[in-house]
């Protein structure tokens, strides 16, 4: 259902304050809409969104059934160190989707 | 020198007040108005200023020796037309109305002196200033989007030159070249043409380049009559035509021009021919004027279309936050008749009438396919708003015969709008 697109910096100088972008298409649906026969559609949204930077979490965030469908989500981090940047959407149904990009810090 | 005897004297007093009480057609020297730009807006202001106040000296100044216009620009593009089918002269203008055309180009505008000078050094005194310069490109709001660019991506939202090279690339692209179209956010000259522009294209790849496609990047999620050209897609040009909302990632945030590349925030796109239709604002003159609010538009008196900021300059087209209108070569004919009428009403010392504006803009999507939209617009709670019941969209659903017929109408609307206009 759900396929994620990042965009992180390949290269960066230490200190430096880097922007990520990502997206993902979801249909975040609410839990408030009925269907055709009036029965009302189970919740299903990405409920959690993390970062993690060489495995520290960096950036986090709580989404709420009111966030649109195909949620874009843009934040900043401080370029520390060589390494991996990691992304995770976690589902209301458990799954987890995933993201990494890495980066050379100099 | 001529003495003055005490019944000369009382003679050229009693020759002045008859000449007051016949009203300012009778009078030599008229009251001054000039125009600034010779497009829909501009053109129907001179000649209905002419019209309304016979004895105005009316100037209207252009760069350019003729006017190419951007309604049916599409048609060109899209290789159903020429250049020549765009182009309009101003002669009918000076010769048939008595206007004072200049071609030279407006470079600076004096609110407080009333005087606007242009690149060759001439001074044009006013008691009435029209400006309707259009749109310029905002140049460097899409990153690695100005001028030079333009010349290898074209942004062909200024008919002209720019719709000549468009098409050349079109021509020259080998089938099986893929074609991008870069849609703007709001707010934009002519919100349904980039679909117009994409529908023609495609047709054109449809009957000439068959294996090609094309791909419409877009900063929004909606755009005008978006269900009708919907429509009309799935209908002619479903293997053609793809759309990409801002939902989807498709709003472009940068190209790189010299090596053909279109970048959105996660991918990089490299087309055969790329048009890359970029955020606007009034055009150039506007704007040094000190007419245009943050927006980079020109607000103005709902009621005449004279700016809020300047005294007797009125702002149309374009150029102006007309409320709910859209930006249009109607809506700027519509608005300059307003102006006129404002303008004559002031002169005469009488009150402007009501405001009333009308807009019709049809989009073809094929040679023989056309849908429109138009409106109605008074003044409602200070604001230019669309009368409710009155205009409206084409229905979803017609048949072949309707769409053909809403296409005859287009070019109906096109010829009779050109002629009240420039002829």
């Amino acid at each position: 259902m759900a396929s994620a697109k990042i965009k992180v910096p390949e290269t960066a100088k230490k200190g430096e304050v880097i922007e990520i972008k990502t997206s993902i298409t979801h249909d975040m649906e609410s839990g408030q809409r009925k269907d055709a026969n009036d029965k009302p559609i189970p919740r299903r949204i990405i409920n959690t969104f993390t970062c993690k930077y060489n495995g520290t979490e960096v950036f986090r965030m709580d989404l709420h059934p009111a966030v649109s469908a195909n949620p874009y989500i843009s934040f900043f981090v401080v370029a520390t160190e060589t390494g991996k940047i990691e992304m995770f959407w976690n589902d209301d149904n458990g799954e987890i989707y995933t993201a990494a990009s890495s980066i050379t810090v100099s | 020198m001529m003495k003055l005897s005490r019944r000369t004297f009382t003679g050229l007093v009693g020759f002045a007040g008859a000449a007051s009480a016949f009203g300012l057609s009778a009078c030599a020297t008229g009251p001054k108005v000039v125009v600034v730009g010779g497009g829909f807006g501009g053109a129907t202001a001179a000649k209905y200023v002419k019209r309304y106040l016979p004895g105005a000296n009316v100037v209207l100044i252009d760069a350019a020796k003729t006017h190419f216009t951007c309604p049916f620009s599409n048609t060109v593009i899209g290789g159903m037309n020429s250049m020549a089918f765009i182009e309009r002269s101003f002669d009918a203008l000076a010769n048939k109305y008595g206007i004072t055309v200049v071609t030279d180009m407006v470079t600076a505008i004096d609110p407080v002196t009333k005087v606007v000078k242009t690149k060759g050094g001439i001074s044009f005194g006013y008691d009435k200033l029209v400006v309707s310069p259009g749109v310029d490109l905002k140049w460097g709001a899409l990153e690695g989007y100005d001028e030079a660019a333009a010349e290898l991506m074209p942004h062909a939202w200024k008919a002209g030159p720019q719709t000549a090279l468009l098409r050349k690339q079109l021509e020259a692209m080998p089938n099986g070249g893929t074609v991008m179209i870069s849609a703007p956010g709001n707010p934009f000259r002519c919100p349904p043409g980039p679909y117009e522009r994409a529908s023609l294209i495609a047709y054109y790849l449809k009957t000439q380049k068959p294996k090609s496609k094309l791909i419409i990047l877009d900063a929004k999620d909606a755009f005008a009559k978006d269900k009708l050209f919907k429509e009309g897609w799935e209908k002619m040009y479903d293997n053609i035509i793809e759309w990409v909302p801002a939902a989807k990632n498709g709003k472009v945030v940068k190209v790189d021009a010299k090596a053909g590349v279109l970048e959105t925030d996660f991918d990089k796109f490299k087309p055969a021919v790329a048009n890359v239709i970029p955020p606007q604002s009034a055009g150039a003159i506007a704007l040094s004027t000190g007419l245009a609010d943050k927006s980079g538009f020109c607000p103005v008196d709902p009621n005449t279309f004279e700016s809020t900021l300047h005294k007797d300059i009125f702002v149309i087209g374009d150029a102006c936050t007309a409320g709910e209108m859209p930006k249009s070569g109607y809506s700027a004919s519509s608005q300059a008749k307003v102006a006129a009428g404002a303008i004559a009403a002031m002169v005469m010392g009488d009150k402007p009438a009501a405001m009333s504006a009308i807009n019709t803009c049809y989009s073809l999507l094929a040679p023989d396919y056309g849908i429109s939209v138009s409106g109605v617009y008074s003044v409602q709670d200070g604001k230019i708003a669309n009368i409710k019941g009155a205009g409206g969209v084409s229905p979803s659903g017609a048949n072949y015969q309707f769409r053909k017929k809403e296409a005859d109408f287009a070019g109906g609307w096109y010829a009779s709008i050109c002629q009240d206009t420039w002829g």
